[in-house]
């Protein structure tokens, strides 16, 4: 071994990842080499600095207390779910652009497990608020290039939006929807005498990629992702109507 | 929802490493306030995911979260901050400011200010290694770098960090001279 080889060999070394021989290996070049020994010491001497500074930040007694509280808040939320659901509701105009939101939300859920309730619970609620009248869309456009454009600015990704009327899927509008606590994108399709909410936010990395069905209240939901979008689709329309719509969606 | 048994097992599991979170969440943000929000976000994000956690290293799978969450966080509100990591492989520029450093007389300071001028993947790894004590192993589950990677990203972070530290030293002790 050389000092060229050693130069990113000796950090393995010095946090003790190298398996035996590797180790041996760069102990037989470290003797010989004054150079390899300096940066050894200058290694030592950095971590010590580094931990002998008082730098290491604990959390304050503040935020355990606050997490705590968020944590209990939120498992009685969890149970007295209507109630959170209004709140939320009542919540929305508050964000300016919310203000008419949510009249058809079809609302998908990802996770097939039980304990996702919240999020299902969530999803179907703002499905059933976008029925009421005047909560269906912020923009109604058939006009895929009208829809798209108005997003732009209103949310932090773009979401990918098509017609798909001659699929018998028109499209009818779009609006800002809160899922979860994020601002997401809702598109509204038509299929026959039904609407179809489709909602879709970018993937975050505790969501399980995995696609996933079922039925609940009486609405359907259909889940998916389209590149790095996270969509669900919502409805009272078949379930099948959903599936071949989420697969006109994703490319 | 969580049953009553999973806020249990959160409590005891995840819990614990509030410290490891806020700590990593401050030095990635260079603020306590932020921070002090970031992780009260991450947490809650955690807990709603609680029930993909299937066990094994829940330092690591906490973490992991808070880390991302910092990254939105940086995204949205200090896009330019990740921008500069790409000159940072190319260009050997100063990223901390000698005379600023050098006027630091007090250690903790010193140490914090060249810290803060590495790039947030610099800063990442060598908090986790050196303040939070993490193996190669945890740093790559945390950080999502290749576990082949972490070990150089580590060499390079370590460089900058002596350049920088050295750095002041030469410039203060031309100051004196």
């Amino acid at each position: 071994m050389n000092c060229e080889l050693a130069e990113t060999t000796i950090h393995g070394y010095f946090d003790g990842e190298l398996d035996a021989v590797r180790s041996a290996e760069f102990e037989r070049h470290l003797e010989n080499c004054a150079r390899c020994q300096a940066v050894l010491e200058g290694l030592e001497s950095l971590r010590t600095q580094l931990q002998q500074s008082d730098l290491y930040e604990r959390a304050s007694t503040d935020l355990h207390e606050k997490i705590r509280k968020q944590i209990a808040q939120e498992t009685t939320t969890a149970i007295v779910s209507p109630r959170l659901l209004w709140r939320r509701w009542f919540l929305l105009p508050a964000f300016g652009t919310l203000a008419g939101a949510a009249l058809i939300a079809i609302m998908l859920f990802i996770i097939p497990s039980h304990r996702q309730s919240t999020l299902t619970a969530e999803l179907i609620d703002a499905h059933v608020r976008s029925l009421q009248p005047g909560h269906l869309f912020d923009v109604q456009s058939t006009d895929q290039h009208t829809v798209k454009p108005w997003f732009d600015g209103k949310l932090d990704f773009i979401p990918p939006v098509s017609d798909f009327a001659a699929q018998g899927f028109p499209l009818v509008g779009g609006r800002l929807d809160v899922i979860d606590g994020h601002n997401v994108a809702a598109l509204v399709y038509g299929r026959r005498k039904h609407f179809i909410n489709v909602f879709m936010w970018p993937k975050r990395e505790t969501e399980s990629i995995a696609d996933s069905s079922g039925s609940r209240q009486g609405y359907n939901w259909v889940s998916g992702h389209s590149g790095d979008m996270q969509i669900y689709l919502v409805s009272d329309a078949a379930l099948s109507d959903l599936r071949e719509l989420k697969n006109l969606i994703r490319p | 929802m969580l049953d009553p048994q999973d806020k249990i097992r959160f409590e005891q599991l995840v819990l614990p490493h509030l410290n490891s979170a806020a700590n990593l969440a401050r030095w990635m943000l260079r603020n306590r306030a932020d921070s002090d929000d970031v992780v009260q976000e991450a947490t809650l994000r955690a807990y709603r995911f609680f029930v993909n956690f299937h066990g094994g290293d829940a330092r690591a799978w906490l973490l992991q979260i808070v880390r991302n969450t910092c990254y939105t966080w940086l995204q949205k509100n200090h896009p330019s901050e990740l921008m500069t990591e790409f000159d940072e492989e190319v260009h050997q520029k100063p990223s901390a400011n000698p005379e600023t450093l050098a006027a630091q007389t007090d250690e903790r300071q010193r140490l914090t200010a060249a810290l803060e001028s590495l790039s947030p993947r610099y800063r990442e790894v060598l908090v986790l290694r050196e303040l939070e004590g993490c193996s190669y192993k945890e740093i790559g589950e945390i950080t999502g770098i290749p576990i082949g990677t972490v070990m150089s990203t580590l060499s390079r972070a370590r460089e900058r960090m002596r350049q920088t530290l050295t750095g002041v030293a030469g410039a203060a002790a031309k100051g004196v001279s």
